[in-house]
């Protein structure tokens, strides 16, 4: 009953809360919020089937850049869903190609997407449209752009949350076990890739999407910044990656210390960035709910 | 029920097994047998679409083989376990054979194909709750061979099962083995421990340096002296 009712009881406290903080406390929120969700989407592709993907800010940057182009053409709702048909679009046709590569390969590919993606357009607006930066004069309010990424942040977590509990779900994960025997096992391999690819795809789309009149102006270096991936990679690892609440567990505190370090060490901050990546990886490689997970374990058996 | 035909498999310049030809009737077990590298994987890895030949021709029921997906082949009701022990080591037992039975085909008896699983394997009933990966290397086997009798198939593919086994274990596996084999289902088997594996088998084939060097009914090839030398080690009176 308690593990039922908490999740909308928390979401409603979480709905309230921007009524109750500074401009500055919103924004904070408001990253939080993005990243939650970023880290949890990054996860429902990556955290089962292990195929980590540094491709996060390619659909980010399309969200947001989809917006730039299109807020004075439609109407908003429009543009969320061209947006997201896009970020499918591209999925779809990034992952019809590369899901067969494996391991670092899959890696280096996704890194190198995000930097096609942006280099793309770059030229396409210098060379076709003759403009780099624009600007988007959207009629949302901070306060609506945290509604609309916590709605979306909670719907990703209810859907990993379906999805774990599906034939999809027990496909992935055993695609991250054993790709050989998930396919005698009558895993359709690539369909099951892709379906899991092109929804993480979307919702990182999307959030892309809700976020950018946040930037005002946009432009392909600020929208395709590939720490963005670095980061929402290192916060659902943090957390646990395989679990449903690990990236969100993950991403709220090392969000909340990368705005501190940002603010106070702002030279020194890529150091310290570098720093903290290679202390989660060596420290608590399987995340910390799996590592919280084992010791209670450990506990109850002593 | 299944046809080779001048089946060749290389990798890169390597030969691994030539013009190879070999049928399997329906309600047999079918062996073959070989040493290491000889190309017994790679014939089995040829039909489990694995490895894509170079060329020859694999028929099931008559329909061509080559090609189709891996996934659709359980579809198609044949089931592989794969060299190594074909398991995921993190779910429990139970996980593992309900994995087994995620094709559309499998789908609908899954629970009966459970208790059929566990009256071949009732050492797997007690253990159902456990973690596959904290089992021994026998009961390992017996998981994967499960999981693949789950999918109900018509056509069971077996790599090595008793590649690494201890000889006890190997007995355990070989005699769960002649219980599927009494349930009449077709069996094709990889192996290295010829002996017990002519104990069970119809027919055989015998591989050598990548090519079929001799085959017959399973009866006949034990007491081939040739092949005693060659296969099965010592003279054939120590193979009594």
């Amino acid at each position: 009953m308690i593990r039922l009712l908490l999740p909308p009881a928390a979401l409603a406290l979480l709905a309230v809360w921007p009524m109750m903080v500074s401009d500055y406390g919103l924004g904070l929120l408001i990253g939080a919020a993005t990243y939650v969700t970023l880290a949890s989407a990054w996860a429902l592709f990556s955290g089962q089937t292990h195929y980590v993907s540094l491709a996060t800010v390619a659909f980010y940057g399309t969200g947001a850049y989809a917006v730039a182009v299109l807020n004075e053409a439609l109407p908003y709702p429009a543009v969320l869903l061209c947006a997201a048909l896009a970020g499918a679009a591209m999925a779809l046709a990034v992952g019809l190609s590369t899901l067969r590569l494996r391991g670092v390969y899959f890696v280096i590919f996704s890194f190198g997407l995000a930097e096609l993606v942006r280099q793309l357009i770059t030229w396409y607006e210098v060379n076709v449209t003759g403009t780099l930066g624009r600007y988007i004069f959207l009629d949302v309010t901070a306060r609506g752009i945290y509604w609309q990424m916590l709605a979306l942040g909670a719907a990703t977590i209810a859907l990993t949350a379906w999805i774990n509990r599906s034939r999809l779900g027990m496909a992935l994960r055993v695609i991250g076990d054993d790709e050989e025997v998930a396919a005698h096992s009558g895993i359709n391999l690539a369909r099951t890739k892709l379906a899991a690819f092109v929804l993480s795809a979307v919702i990182l789309t999307l959030a892309g999407a809700i976020t950018s009149p946040r930037y005002v102006y946009v432009e392909p270096s600020i929208v395709f910044n590939p720490t963005v991936s670095f980061l929402t990679v290192i916060m659902a690892l943090l957390g646990g990656a395989n679990r449903l609440w690990g990236p969100a567990l993950g991403a709220v505190p090392l969000f909340l210390a990368f705005e501190w370090l940002s603010a106070h060490f702002p030279d020194t901050y890529p150091v310290l960035l570098g720093l903290l990546f290679i202390g989660v990886v060596f420290l608590v490689p399987q995340g910390i709910l799996p590592a919280a997970e084992r010791l209670m374990r450990r506990r109850a058996g002593a | 029920m299944l046809e080779i035909r001048g089946l060749t498999v290389a990798y890169g310049k390597h030969v691994a097994l030539e013009d190879a030809s070999l049928d399997v009737e329906q309600g047999r077990m079918v062996a073959i047998l070989g040493a290491n590298g000889a190309g017994k994987s790679s014939l089995l890895g040829a039909i489990g679409g694995r490895v894509v030949p170079v060329s020859g021709s694999i028929r099931y029921r008559g329909r061509p083989l080559l090609g189709m997906a891996q996934h659709r082949l359980v579809e198609e009701g044949i089931a592989l376990v794969p060299e190594g022990r074909g398991i995921f080591p993190a779910l429990r037992v139970e996980e593992n054979l309900r994995l087994g039975a995620f094709p559309a085909r499998a789908r609908q008896c899954a629970a009966e194909r459970m208790e059929e699983v566990f009256a071949l394997f009732p050492k797997l009933a007690e253990r159902r709750r456990q973690i596959a990966g904290t089992m021994s290397g026998g009961e390992q086997q017996m998981v994967a061979i499960g999981r693949a009798l789950m999918s109900k198939p018509d056509l069971l593919l077996l790599d090595e099962p008793s590649l690494g086994l201890a000889p006890i274990v190997t007995r355990e596996v070989f005699a769960a083995l002649a219980r599927i084999r009494a349930t009449g289902l077709t069996i094709l088997i990889v192996e290295q421990n010829a002996r017990a594996t002519l104990e069970l088998a119809d027919h055989a084939y015998l591989v050598a340096a990548g090519r079929i060097a001799g085959s017959g009914p399973a009866e006949r090839i034990k007491s081939d002296p040739a092949v005693i030398r060659a296969f099965l080690g010592g003279s054939p009176a120590a193979a009594e």
